[in-house]
This record gives C-alpha cells, structure tokens and sequence, in this order.
C-alpha cells in the first residue's frame, strides 16, 4: 500500500467533521473524496453487521446513502453532526432495503436493540480510528493491515519490506501510541 | 468525539476491527458523486437543446451516462431521470 492508500484509508483528521462539510457544501471537491473515506467504513459496517444485508443490497444502501448526503447536505443543521446524521440515514435505508425484500427477515434478524448496540460499537471504532489517523503513517498503515484487513506478519512484512519477525513489536509500540493517543483526548474531552 | 474509556492495547486492536475497508470499488464511485452530478447535468443541457439526443437518453439513458463517462447506478440512472422529467 502506497502513502495515498493510507490516506485513502480515510482516517486523516486535519479538518474537523464540520469543517469537511462546510467546504462539501462549497463545491470543493477533495474535501467530498475525504468525506467519503472519512466515513466510509462507517456505512458500510452499518448496512452489513448492524442490518446484515447481503452485499448486493449493502452496495446500493451505501452508494445511496453517499447520493443523498451530497444531495441534502445543505440541510444538515449542525455540520458537526454529519456522523450521527449519516447513521440515521443509513438506517432508514437498510430498513427501507430489508421491508423491500422480506418483512420476516425484518422481523427476525434485526432487532432494533441490537442495532442500537452495534452502531453504538461502531461509533467507538470510529473514535479509535479518528485517534489513530493522528499517529505516524506508518502506525496506520500497519495497525489497519494487521486488525481491520487481517494480514498476516507476513504479509504486511513483504508489503513495507520489513523483516516478519519485527512486525509484532512494531504493532505493540503503535497500539502503545494508540493509547497514549486515547489518553490525550479523553483528557482533552473531561470537563476542567 | 466520542468519548472512548481508557483502555488496553489488547482491547483498542479489538475496537479498531470492528471497522474492516468497505469495497474499494464502492468507495471510489462515492467519491465520483460530484462529477457524476456535473456529467449528468451535461446530459440535461443537451437533451434541452436536442430533441433527438433526448429521445436516445430516455431510450437508454445507461448508454448516454457512460458515453458521459459516468458510472451507471441504478441511482444514478434515477436520478438523470428524474432531471429529464423535471425539464419536460
């Protein structure tokens, strides 16, 4: 993976959420493409584990769900909520998709409970990988390959031509980062 | 932000999982929405100007967003159809 697939992983955070929009909502181009990554993920873990839609149907909810923001994003009310705002519309759109095709599915498989649990773990992903878009590239590169595209120590060894038997410490001082990381914003985030 | 609580590097390789790469293919056509828009509104000034033209699109409106060089969703389909109808 080249530097702009890292960047393409969609986690850099120089611009807050609502500084994305707001330049989305001037016809800036690029600042849509980091939108996208930004958030990305985000739908697409939505559609297929809180909902579990196949993949045919996850693809159209999410290129839907991208349509609608970049057509109504000058309704969005507070630009800083444009994550809990693409939630509900992702939601609405899986339930949308599932009463399509079958209400039984619907009815057994997607209880609105667990749906509320697995966004709410998918919202504590994001927040991680939000503080991991601020460590090093490589940190990135080699905490994403190792727990969300599950390489082995090989595998990521070829690809950053890297001795495989280093991979493991070098994952240990990342996620170290990563905590330090955590930390500081949770510190940053306390009422003084 | 949201607010994570403190903790382990065990537990934060966990969260960090729970977010695997959507589709590049999927996420490359989001990021195309804006030149999708401005394909499809070249499709509309034309078929305005052009009754034959508008014909075709209607026709097959598929072809004429790849002979714009726009990716044919059933989404986008829709939505140059929609455009079409609102110009009638």
């Amino acid at each position: 993976m080249d530097m702009d697939a890292v960047h393409a992983m969609g986690m850099r955070a120089e611009l807050t959420d609502a500084q994305l929009v707001a330049r989305c909502r001037a016809g800036d181009h690029e600042a849509w493409r980091e939108l996208v990554d930004r958030f990305s993920r985000y739908v697409y873990a939505i559609a297929v584990q809180a909902f579990k839609l196949s993949e045919h149907d996850a693809e159209d909810v999410f290129q839907e769900v991208f349509t609608r923001a970049y057509e109504h994003l000058d309704k969005l009310r507070d630009d800083e909520a444009i994550r809990p705002w693409l939630a509900q519309l992702t939601r609405r759109l899986c339930i949308d998709r599932l009463r399509a095709g079958s209400t039984e599915q619907l009815e057994d498989e997607v209880e609105i409970a667990d749906v509320d649990d697995v966004i709410g773990r998918l919202d504590e992903s994001l927040a991680v990988h939000e503080a991991l878009s601020m460590l090093s590239d490589n940190c990135q590169e080699i905490l994403d390959r190792f727990f969300t595209r599950d390489e082995s120590y090989r595998t990521i060894g070829d690809a950053l031509d890297l001795p495989s038997g280093t991979i493991a410490s070098r994952i240990s001082r990342c996620l170290t980062k990563l905590r330090v990381e955590m930390e500081g914003r949770n510190l940053g985030a306390s009422p003084s | 932000m949201t607010p994570v609580p403190a903790y382990d590097e065990e537990k934060l390789g966990e969260i960090l999982s729970a977010l695997p790469p959507a589709p590049e293919a999927w996420v490359n056509s989001a990021k195309e929405i804006p030149l999708s828009r401005q394909g499809i509104e070249q499709i509309v000034r034309r078929a305005d100007a052009d009754d034959e033209y508008r014909r075709r699109v209607i026709e097959d409106p598929e072809a004429a967003l790849e002979e714009a060089e726009v990716v044919a969703h059933a989404e986008t389909i829709e939505i140059l159809r929609r455009r079409l109808d609102a110009d009638t």
